[in-house]
């Protein structure tokens, strides 16, 4: 259970080496805060217990949990294997996804389709799992990081641009599903994000880092919102982008 | 599966609120009720005025109790007054105060029920003389988790009846109850009035004074910085006696109507309770008091409820919410408490209302709250900026100190704090799980700070 500055006891990241997800969980550490689970797919790596040591305190236990995006049978007893772990679920951030190379979807469909297994399909048996068990306890808040790049996806990433257009929709309808339950979804809208995802990649206008990502989902999270953009400026420019004629789009330097 | 209709429950805080299936029982089905609660266990709920979680349970089952004040037995020989847990002392104040009679202890609010005085064992103004609501209690009814009803008193299952006093709720559903009442002669309070210029004045007439009075508590301007540091406004009294009336007053001695006078509207801009508001009214409240007035008579609503008089008014707080702190701390800790009140004062957290009572001796529950000290209750806005923070460092002054949170108000502080504060936590533990094992009776409270092992 949340205390009442939103402070969670429990959280669990899924996607539990994400740079925004861990900047995540570090914003929200407090007094409050007793138990992290780091969702991974493979536990043993030395990316996930160096993520683990990182957060471990005397007063916060960190569980490294195997878990698989792609394998949506598996969803439902992760989650409750975590409970079992943890308790109640305060806070759970969908943070896994893979972003890929146009280029390289466009050469192998196949792991276009693979990424987008990761991206959407895995997001949304994972996602159902976790609000069936926030609805069970009638409290909790489920994070789902979106990105800006779903809200009109362009040439240069559409399998991912798509990928989070289907994912910010099903986010979207999963929160107004839990009204009444006590439980909610924040969708989080970054844009470019400075981190292991997009290294090597040329910035796109307004780009942020992970902790900006952090700052803005927590204040987010604190004040009862539904979405957060970040950086903010982000949802004009958006509401623009949105509704420009496709002839006068595709011809914008968009990366 | 039957689609299971779900109320949004919050506690007076509006803070952290959760989803349960909220139930109007009366004493024919409450047993039927609980049987049929889900993993999440079960709970009653009175009328929801602790800050906190302490009366939701997220996913679980919610009781609410009926209540008829018409139908409490009063026993005018035996001054005492049995009465259904869901009444609240609202109504048993309309029915005993025309009789000449009064409740043992009332909190700030009439709007509280009589289960959750019993499971909160609250206190009031006459803590100092007269302890806790527990004190007062002679027989409980209660609902235990096997279904059967129990009938405990001091001398009947003690252990069982002292756990139950301040346990939150989570030892049984409390049925109905059978209180000590106390004559008075009119429904008038005789109060006392001084300013104290800072917060050691303040302690000082209260060590000095308070046992004068059955009725004390001093408002603090918290707002007050440097030499101004707790200057004070104490406020002391006791029920007025038909002499003390005088013949200016030519209603009926007993006469008891209190109101509800205005409406706090849903919507209210947050920036009406800021720290620059807040601190002029602190400042005006302050001058307005005389320094000293004698013999003031006040109705009860004005002396014990004046807050019921604007209903609503935890909505002034915005959507956020507000969090309410009361500490103790232990006499001979009076340093602990000014290290409290500097830090509070100087970091301008926006109180409206901030009061210090000095508290008597315990009884024998082992998780009620007073003991021989000082409390502190004040109310900020949660959505204060550095807030959390503050409040869990204050947290340590007040737990180093050997003192500890009132849980009937808590919504912030952690497992490990109660474990500290309430070092008796493990013999409540015990009597509990002797009388259910299955941890039928949940609550959000009890999860959140580890009172009870959490049924998933």
């Amino acid at each position: 259970m949340q205390n009442s500055f939103g402070e969670p006891q429990t959280i669990v990241l899924l996607g539990g080496t994400s740079d925004i997800g861990l900047a995540i969980v570090r914003e929200l550490e407090s007094a409050a805060l007793r138990h992290v689970v780091l969702a991974v797919r493979n536990p043993d790596s030395a990316e996930a217990q160096a993520a683990a040591a990182g957060l471990r305190s005397p007063k916060v236990e960190v569980s490294v949990m195997a878990f698989d995006a792609v394998l949506s049978d598996t969803h439902s007893a992760f989650v409750d294997s975590a409970v079992a772990v943890v308790g109640d679920l305060d806070v759970v951030v969908m943070a896994f996804g893979v972003l890929g190379e146009q280029s390289a979807f466009d050469a192998d469909p196949a792991s276009a389709a693979r990424a987008v297994t990761v991206n959407y399909t895995g997001a949304v048996s994972a996602g159902l799992a976790v609000a069936a068990r926030l609805r069970k306890q009638g409290h909790g808040r489920l994070v789902v990081l979106s990105s800006v790049a779903g809200e009109r996806v362009r040439s240069s990433n559409f399998v991912y641009g798509s990928s989070k257009a289907g994912l910010d929709g099903f986010a979207q309808g999963l929160g107004d599903s839990l009204e009444g339950t006590g439980a909610k979804v924040l969708v989080v809208r970054p844009g470019f994000v400075h981190s292991a995802m997009t290294a090597g990649m040329s910035a796109a206008p307004f780009s942020t880092t992970p902790d900006k990502v952090a700052e803005a989902t927590v204040k987010a999270l604190k004040s009862g919102a539904r979405t957060v953009w970040t950086p903010g400026i982000l949802r004009v420019v958006f509401s623009v982008l949105r509704h420009l004629p496709g002839a006068l789009f595709r011809r914008l330097p968009l990366g | 599966m039957p689609q299971v209709h779900l109320s949004r429950l919050a506690g007076w805080g509006r803070t952290a609120a959760s989803g349960a299936r909220l139930l109007p029982v009366n004493d024919g089905n409450v047993a039927e009720a609980v049987r049929g609660a889900p993993q999440r266990g079960a709970l009653a709920r009175g009328l929801g005025r602790s800050y906190g979680d302490a009366a939701q349970n997220g996913g679980g089952l919610v009781l609410r109790l009926a209540g008829d004040a018409g139908a409490a037995m009063l026993d005018i020989a035996k001054r005492e007054v049995t009465v259904g847990a869901g009444v609240s002392i609202d109504d048993l104040l309309r029915v005993l105060v025309p009789q000449g009679f009064f409740v043992p202890v009332t909190p700030g609010t009439r709007f509280v029920t009589i289960g959750g005085a019993v499971a909160s064992d609250i206190h009031g103004k006459n803590h100092h003389l007269e302890g806790s609501f527990g004190n007062h209690v002679r027989r409980i009814s209660m609902l235990l988790a096997d279904g059967s009803v129990a009938e405990l008193s001091p001398t009947l299952r003690a252990d069982l009846f002292w756990a139950t006093i301040g346990g939150m709720g989570l030892t049984g559903v409390i049925l109905d109850v059978t209180i000590n009442v106390i004559p008075i002669e009119t429904s008038k309070c005789i109060v006392d009035t001084t300013r104290a210029h800072d917060l050691d004045h303040v302690m000082t007439l209260m060590e000095e004074g308070d046992d004068r009075y059955r009725y004390a508590v001093a408002w603090i301007d918290l707002m007050a910085t440097g030499r101004h540091l707790g200057r004070s406004i104490l406020s002391r009294g006791e029920h007025a006696t038909r002499e003390q009336l005088g013949s200016d007053n030519d209603g009926p001695p007993l006469e008891y109507s209190p109101s509800v006078l205005v409406s706090v509207p849903p919507i209210v801009p947050i920036s009406a309770l800021n720290r620059v508001s807040v601190k002029a009214f602190n400042a005006a409240w302050f001058r307005k008091a005389p320094l000293y007035r004698v013999g003031e008579l006040q109705t009860i609503p004005q002396y014990f409820h004046p807050l019921d008089m604007v209903g609503g008014w935890n909505q002034a707080y915005g959507p956020r919410g507000f969090v309410q702190y009361q500490v103790l701390v232990p006499v001979g800790e009076e340093n602990a408490l000014r290290r409290v009140v500097e830090r509070l004062a100087t970091s301008g957290a926006a109180s409206f209302v901030t009061v210090l009572k000095r508290f008597g001796a315990a009884n024998p529950s082992p998780l009620s709250f007073p003991a021989p000290g000082w409390t502190l209750t004040l109310d900020v806005p949660a959505g204060t900026s550095g807030l959390a923070a503050m409040l869990h460092e204050l947290d340590d002054v007040v737990l180093d100190a050997g003192g500890r949170h009132y849980m009937a108000k808590d919504s912030h502080t952690t497992a490990d704090a109660i474990r500290r504060g309430y070092p008796r936590l493990a013999e409540w533990q015990a009597i509990r799980n002797s009388v259910d094992p299955e941890g039928v009776w949940q609550s959000d409270l009890g999860r959140r700070l580890g009172l009870i092992a959490a049924a998933h």
